[in-house]
């Protein structure tokens, strides 16, 4: 599948603003299951900074924009031809080793439900893939989709208790219960292209990755009850959230901060 | 009764390195000896150099207290630690190199995976970056104790940003004006070559992109930190400026210093603040200590950060007791200096012999640092075991214990006149183009009869630490 991306991210300030300084991880992952045609990423009036690949083979790259700073905008473009490797992110190059995903974030630190989620998901499992997709499904039973009722700074453990969410909590709370019982866990940003079955979830994506031995990561996105196929790209990861983050920015001054994403995928017909 | 080595005397005879000192402590009257003591306390409030050491925490204000009597090595004496002091040095900067690489101590199955990578320490955020020369951390501080003529151990290692280095200095410099004839009579090595050499470890580590004389920086968290007068100390000696976060900033892949004539781009920051406040972005995000982007500035090679971020992984409790093992698997050597045995509560059979013991081990948290949350147990009164007991039982993996050492005795100034105290030493090891040591250290005693706790909140003192030339 080829796909086209067009993501626009503005930060509109109602007063002007010190210097913006932002670090952006918004480029394909390179692996078996896409590879990136064309990519271009450009900050509105900014300076490109250093730019280098990450332990995790993410892309990083640094910019900032000097003082007054009304607006920011990120803006997107690009074409990816995918593939379906069931989830499995093969032929991904990176260096840090898995246990160091099985540190806990305030996001997604475990609690006893958390706990208990992992363990009876887990039970009778016949291996460590079974585990994963056990725990997978777990937690999309656990938690229904339903927009606005978290918001960025919600945990696993408060949306758990919830039961409702998006898929930024689907994942969190996976990342957890997989945590709970030993097995490295991982937050991942991207998009997805939401087919005709008129799916309601946004083309900006999230879900998770659990480390699987003698396999490796795979992807798994409970919010859409499946492991990532062609309609998904990956760009980065981290340990919640906010470090997997595309966009993580820091504008000095006290203005207040009105956001706006607009992120249109399509599929290039051949 | 334990014996303790005393670095003066045996028996009664005065051992050679510090015959040049008996004369000296002998003819001294009390009188000038007040004097001199006031005189020294006057000298260290006028150039302010009142922080405590570590950041142990307590009354910046406080003077920590000196005491005049010299503590002494001979050459031979102190080239041997010198040589195991590099060798640790280099062992620690090649683990780090390695588990922020392919970490093939943990494949080699010499130091368990789950120690390293979910050591709170261990900053995935520069895993794969190999900074210049492959050094992480450029300054490393070793704690050292005394058992016997012959006998040294490792008590920590301080990969990160060890302090008290200006005491050093200062020790010296103050001990100079009150009794230069001694240095007259007593040929010292010296020890203010250390700023110098400092400036030399931090320019060689320069990044590749800069291609003229490196620009160094310290990094303070600012005034109000208790050991702000050693970076300003340390700035001022080697010449370079001292800043805060905030007059740093980040444009086109490099680091900038707002000065009166314009930004000038920053290629070495020595910095004083801690991993999870050098940058927002990549660290905790309400620190205002930092510089938001420098990790991205970093990584892609615009500016050198030293020590590394993640230095810290390496001078860990639970890690030290692997130092040895490091030695050898990286450098292919023996360890010449030894580690302290150290039991892991987190081991079950460990645990149960701690348990068992505890009236004679000294036991410590993992993380903790200063000589807080420690027992002592030969000095602990029944309460005070049973306590730190429930404490260890409720949660095992953050304690280790070790023997309680028989830490040697210097002379020392005292109410009364001069009696032996337990000191230990920490030596400060720089790791740039070449290993250097400067030859001397901070040495801290402990001022209460009997006490073994150095530290300056518990009733430490600090001495100026002599290498004898040949």
């Amino acid at each position: 599948m080829i796909l086209t991306v067009n993501h626009v991210t503005t930060y509109d300030y109602d007063a002007p603003m010190g210097a913006a300084v932002q670090s952006l991880r918004l480029f394909p992952s390179r692996f078996d299951g896409q590879r990136t045609i064309d990519w271009s990423v450009s900050v509105e009036g900014g300076v490109k900074g250093g730019a280098f690949r990450d332990g995790a083979g993410d892309r990083v790259e640094g910019w900032s924009i000097r003082p007054p700073v009304e607006a920011v905008t990120v803006t997107v473009t690009g074409q990816v031809e995918t593939f379906d490797t069931s989830g499995v992110l093969r032929g991904h190059r990176e260096l840090v080793h898995p246990m160091a995903y099985l540190r806990e974030t305030v996001a997604t630190w475990i609690d006893d439900a958390l706990q208990e989620l992992g363990e009876s998901a887990v039970e009778g499992a016949s291996d460590m893939l079974d585990r994963a997709h056990r725990l997978s499904s777990a937690v999309a039973e656990a938690i229904a989709y339903k927009p606005g009722v978290t918001h960025t700074h919600t945990t696993a453990a408060e949306a758990l208790t919830q039961g409702e969410g998006v898929c930024q909590d689907h994942a969190h709370a996976l990342i957890a219960a997989a945590r709970a019982v030993d097995m490295p866990a991982r937050y991942v940003s991207g998009y997805l292209f939401a087919t005709e079955d008129g799916a309601p979830h946004e083309a900006a994506h999230a879900w998770a990755e659990i480390w699987v031995e003698g396999i490796g990561w795979i992807g798994f996105d409970p919010a859409n009850a499946c492991c990532p196929d062609e309609r998904y790209i990956r760009l980065g990861s981290g340990l919640d959230a906010r470090e997997a983050a595309p966009i993580r920015g820091i504008t000095q001054g006290a203005g207040e901060e009105r956001l706006d994403v607009t992120v249109a995928l399509e599929q290039l017909q051949q | 009764m334990t014996e303790y080595f005393n670095e003066m005397f045996d028996g009664g005879r005065v051992r050679q390195p510090y015959s040049g000192l008996d004369g000296w402590m002998r003819e001294m009257p009390a009188e000038l000896r007040a004097m001199k003591q006031a005189e020294a306390e006057a000298l260290f409030r006028r150039i302010g150099i009142t922080f405590a050491v570590y950041g142990e925490g307590g009354d910046p204000d406080r003077l920590i207290p000196f005491d005049m009597f010299p503590r002494v090595f001979t050459q031979s004496e102190w080239r041997k630690l010198e040589r195991g002091i590099k060798q640790r040095a280099r062992a620690l900067n090649a683990f780090l190199l390695d588990v922020y690489g392919r970490g093939e101590i943990v494949r080699a199955g010499r130091i368990p995976a789950r120690l390293v990578y979910q050591n709170e320490a261990y900053e995935r955020a520069v895993s794969g970056f190999i900074p210049p020369r492959g050094i992480y951390s450029h300054i490393v501080g070793i704690d050292l104790v005394r058992t016997g003529p012959d006998e040294f151990y490792v008590l920590e290692d301080n990969c990160r940003t060890p302090s008290g280095v200006s005491y050093m200095l200062e020790n010296r410099e103050i001990m100079m004006r009150m009794f230069p004839q001694l240095f007259r009579e007593n040929r010292i090595e010296p020890v203010d070559g250390y700023p110098d050499a400092l400036r030399r470890t931090l320019a060689s580590v320069a990044p590749a992109k800069c291609d003229r004389e490196p620009t160094i920086a310290i990094l303070t968290p600012g005034h109000f930190n208790s050991a702000y007068y050693e970076h300003s100390f340390l700035a001022d000696l080697m010449g370079v400026e001292l800043v805060e976060g905030a007059d740093l900033f980040v444009e086109g892949g490099f680091c900038w210093m707002r000065t009166t004539e314009g930004p000038k781009k920053v290629d070495v920051i020595y910095r004083r603040i801690d991993d999870a406040f050098i940058d927002p972005l990549c660290f905790r995000p309400d620190s205002m200590l930092g510089v938001p982007g420098l990790m991205d500035v970093y990584r892609s090679g615009g500016v050198t950060i030293c020590s590394a971020p993640g230095a810290g992984v390496a001078d860990d409790k639970a890690i030290y007791t692997f130092v040895p093992e490091m030695v050898r698997f990286y450098l292919g050597e023996e360890p010449l200096l030894e580690n302290v045995p150290t039991w892991q509560c987190a081991k079950p059979d460990d645990l149960k012999y701690v348990l068992d013991h505890l009236p004679e081990l000294v036991v410590k948290e993992v993380h903790g640092s200063g000589g807080y949350g420690m027992l002592v147990g030969p000095k602990a009164t029944k309460e005070q075991i049973e306590t730190f007991r429930i404490k260890i039982q409720d949660n095992p993996v953050n304690y280790i214990a070790q023997p309680t050492l028989a830490l040697s005795t210097t002379p020392t100034f005292v109410e009364e006149g001069v009696a032996p105290r337990h000191v230990d030493l920490r030596p400060y090891c720089l790791v740039g183009e070449k290993v250097e040591l400067v030859p001397g250290g901070l040495t801290r005693v402990a001022l209460t009869e009997g006490s073994l706790v150095v530290n300056s909140s518990q009733g430490g003192g600090v001495k100026d630490t002599w290498v004898l030339a040949e």
